[in-house]
């Protein structure tokens, strides 16, 4: 009976081991900027910057480091020096939350960057629209944030006020990605996977729905866990199916090894995705099996924007550990719309800061309009960026190569 | 159905690693009742254990030498990594509260976890780890990586050399003792301290093992590998009767032949397709689990006292 009890206890705290790694928020001050008198404004961050998906965080944690940095070196703001505060929200949403309400609580954050997955910006948005916190994400891709559940049926209706992003919806990524494929790469017969997350399930969607009224056939659909590595099993049913691509809707800590696994079993197919594969990590998981690996991610090359030029300079000259990686422009000119609204709120104010700072912040937003690294930045009626270009890539010679840019149009 | 050859070897590949894991947990329990959950966690450091040799060797070493060292450094980092936690951890709290030793044990779990992630170089990401060149081979229909040879083999022999030992060498015999009764084993004159850290040791060694395996196989180790491939073993150990060390290897191989199959065939019976495909995998691993355990609640090899070791 004993040794019942004890096996009852065990998985009892199993399922409490679980949710344990998922809670207990690792602090990280960030890089420190340039002191200086006036007011401190602090930019808050919430990325992953532990786990799997940290290569992302550490690079939109680095780059909002960056645009505070430039701002307080130009003295872009008078009497206000900008501050980071980074939270690592884990890509888990309880996390993310609490990060929230951490950030939330102190009242010299008056913008906030982040996060990086749309499950954990879910989590988040109500905490900041409450407090009327300016939350920009670099990121999150899936419509719904900003158009609300109905997006698809017709009805957008924007849920959070006080939400905006720099980056492009799943709702132009995916029909972008699969016209590429018909069009352009001539694949007919696509298997899709999807990991059931937020952004993959919602990538997978509209890329299925796109592809098919082009045209093309679904010839298998399974979604996988992404905490295992162990992909065998869905391996072996997409090489039975004859497809000639692969599309994954999710990140690249599943999709790296997916990739290398269904080129090992002998089915010579690419496997494509979204801006969450676009990553270096992506191309160390898959190794060279991954060659020929397409990904499609939001704005042009950053490297190639003229305007990008000094950010990729600047971000050389700081000499941070991390790559910028994916999101490092977008999180650069989210930081900078912040910083933005905040000099507008500041001048309009004879030069100081009002009491009621946040809300001014989060109306000033709505008219924010600048070149930034990623090109022109400002918002529509939804939050959502109004550059809406994309870049498809393919994984060669060790890095992703930019292959077509384009704008989607219906 | 020519799915089907293929995926019985997928099945028994992951079921063999979950196998190699589970004799760990099984053998720690049979002797001290513990569940060690740190194990998932010993697990992952003779990952990165194998992987450190391969960085100290030159460049360009052929994997037929590089190997063996590997898998003696896999096996050297978890085994003292296993004894340390059992002499600074465990064996202070023997004769304690049956609690404190599992809290500890989750502690242990933890503490390593972050360890390797703040202290070994790069770990903050998944790091590459060295592939066998060569293959694949092709058996008919079947398609097996050069990766999974070495699981292929590694998996028996350890098997056989572990049933060797518990049934044929003096300590082994006196592992079964102490499993039977650890108070009269100390009267005839066993050391029950020793007997314990040799379980603690053997179980490392075998997680080592399938650490190296993991490597190959999937190309990469990383900080968290240990705990959901520790958690899956715990789940085979119990399958298969905790306590009994065929009974790992069985109730490994039943769960990953489980979760293969479901993932490839549930999907196919008409009306479950919602509930088909790899995400469900874990579900119907679980339903298997449950099932067992209503009908043959010691397990599937039963927990015979006698064999217990």
């Amino acid at each position: 009976m004993r040794q019942r009890s004890l096996l009852i206890l065990t998985a009892v705290l199993t399922t409490g081991a679980l949710s344990l790694t998922a809670c207990g928020s690792r602090d990280d001050k960030g890089g420190d900027s340039a002191g200086g008198g006036g007011t401190t404004v602090v930019i808050g961050v919430d990325a992953p910057l532990t786990g799997d998906l940290s290569a992302l965080g550490l690079g939109i944690k680095n780059s909002v480091d960056l645009a505070a940095k430039q701002a307080n070196e130009k003295k872009y703001v008078d009497g206000v020096t900008f501050k980071i505060e980074a939270l690592d929200d884990q890509a888990q949403p309880s996390s993310g939350q609490q990060n929230a309400t951490k950030l939330v609580a102190d009242k010299n954050v008056l913008g906030v960057v982040g996060p990086l997955n749309s499950s954990v910006a879910e989590s988040m948005q109500k905490v900041f629209d409450d407090a009327k916190l300016v939350q920009v994400s670099p990121a999150n891709t899936n419509p719904a944030l900003t158009q609300g559940q109905d997006w698809n049926g017709g009805t957008k209706k924007r849920p959070y006020a006080s939400y905006f992003r720099t980056a492009t919806t799943d709702a132009i990524q995916g029909p972008f990605a699969a016209q590429y494929l018909f069009n352009d790469a001539k694949k007919k017969k696509v298997f899709l996977v999807d990991d059931k997350k937020t952004y993959g399930a919602g990538l997978a969607a509209t890329f299925k729905a796109e592809f098919t009224k082009l045209g093309g056939k679904v010839v298998g659909e399974d979604h996988v866990n992404p905490d295992t590595k162990d992909f065998s099993a869905v391996v072996t049913k997409i090489k039975n199916s004859g497809a000639d691509v692969v599309y994954y809707g999710g990140e690249y800590p599943a999709a790296g090894p997916l990739s290398k696994q269904i080129k090992a079993s002998g089915a010579k197919i690419p496997l494509v995705g979204g801006d969450g594969i676009y990553s270096a990590e992506f191309i160390k998981l898959s190794g060279k099996e991954g060659v020929g690996d397409l990904a499609t991610s939001v704005g042009a090359p950053v490297e190639t924007l003229p305007s990008a030029k000094e950010f990729v300079e600047n971000y050389k000259k700081a000499n941070y550990k991390d790559a910028f990686e994916a999101y490092g422009g977008y999180s650069y000119d989210s930081a900078w719309s912040i910083i933005e609204a905040v000099k507008k709120v500041v001048d309009d104010n004879g030069g100081k800061l009002p009491d009621d700072a946040r809300a001014k912040v989060l109306d000033a937003m709505k008219g924010v309009s600048f070149e930034g690294v990623t090109g022109k930045v400002s918002f529509d009626e939804f939050g959502d960026a109004t550059n809406k270009q994309l870049t498809v890539y393919r994984y060669e010679g060790g890095a992703w190569k930019p292959v077509k840019s384009g704008t989607y149009t219906g | 159905m020519n799915e089907l050859p293929q995926q019985l070897v997928n099945g028994l590949l992951l079921g063999s690693m979950y196998g190699l894991v589970a004799i760990g947990y099984t053998m720690v329990y049979g002797i001290v009742q513990l569940i060690n959950f740190a194990h998932g966690e010993i697990f992952m450091t003779g990952g990165f254990g194998a992987l450190t040799v391969w960085l100290i060797l030159p460049g360009g070493t052929t994997m037929w030498l590089a190997l063996p060292l590997m898998i003696i450094g896999a096996v050297i980092v978890a085994v003292t990594i296993a004894v340390g936690t059992e002499r600074f951890a465990y064996r202070p709290l023997r004769g304690g509260p049956r609690l404190a030793p599992l809290i500890t044990a989750i502690g242990i779990s933890l503490a390593l976890q972050q360890a390797v992630w703040a202290w070994y170089p790069g770990a903050t990401s998944s790091l590459t780890f060295p592939e066998i060149p060569g293959g694949p081979f092709h058996l008919g229909s079947i398609t097996i990586q050069t990766g999974d040879v070495f699981l292929l083999t590694a998996a028996p022999i350890s098997m056989a050399v572990l049933g060797y030992f518990v049934m044929k060498t003096r300590t082994g015999r006196g592992m079964q003792a102490t499993a039977q009764d650890p108070d009269t084993a100390k009267l005839m004159g066993i050391n029950t301290d020793r007997i314990i850290v040799v379980a603690f040791a053997l179980g490392a060694a075998f997680a080592a093992i399938g650490a190296v395996a993991y490597g190959l196989k999937y190309g990469e180790v990383n900080f968290r590998m240990g705990f959901i491939l520790g958690l899956k073993a715990f789940t085979a150990a119990v399958l298969g009767g905790i306590g009994n060390i065929y009974g790992a290897m069985i109730g490994g191989l039943a769960l990953g032949l489980a979760e293969t199959l479901a993932t490839a065939f549930i999907a196919d019976i008409p009306g479950m397709q919602q509930l088909g495909g790899q995400s469900w995998a874990d579900v119907w691993a679980f339903v298997l689990l449950i099932l067992v355990l209503l009908f043959r609640p010691q397990g599937l090899l039963g927990e015979r006292v006698a064999d217990r070791a």
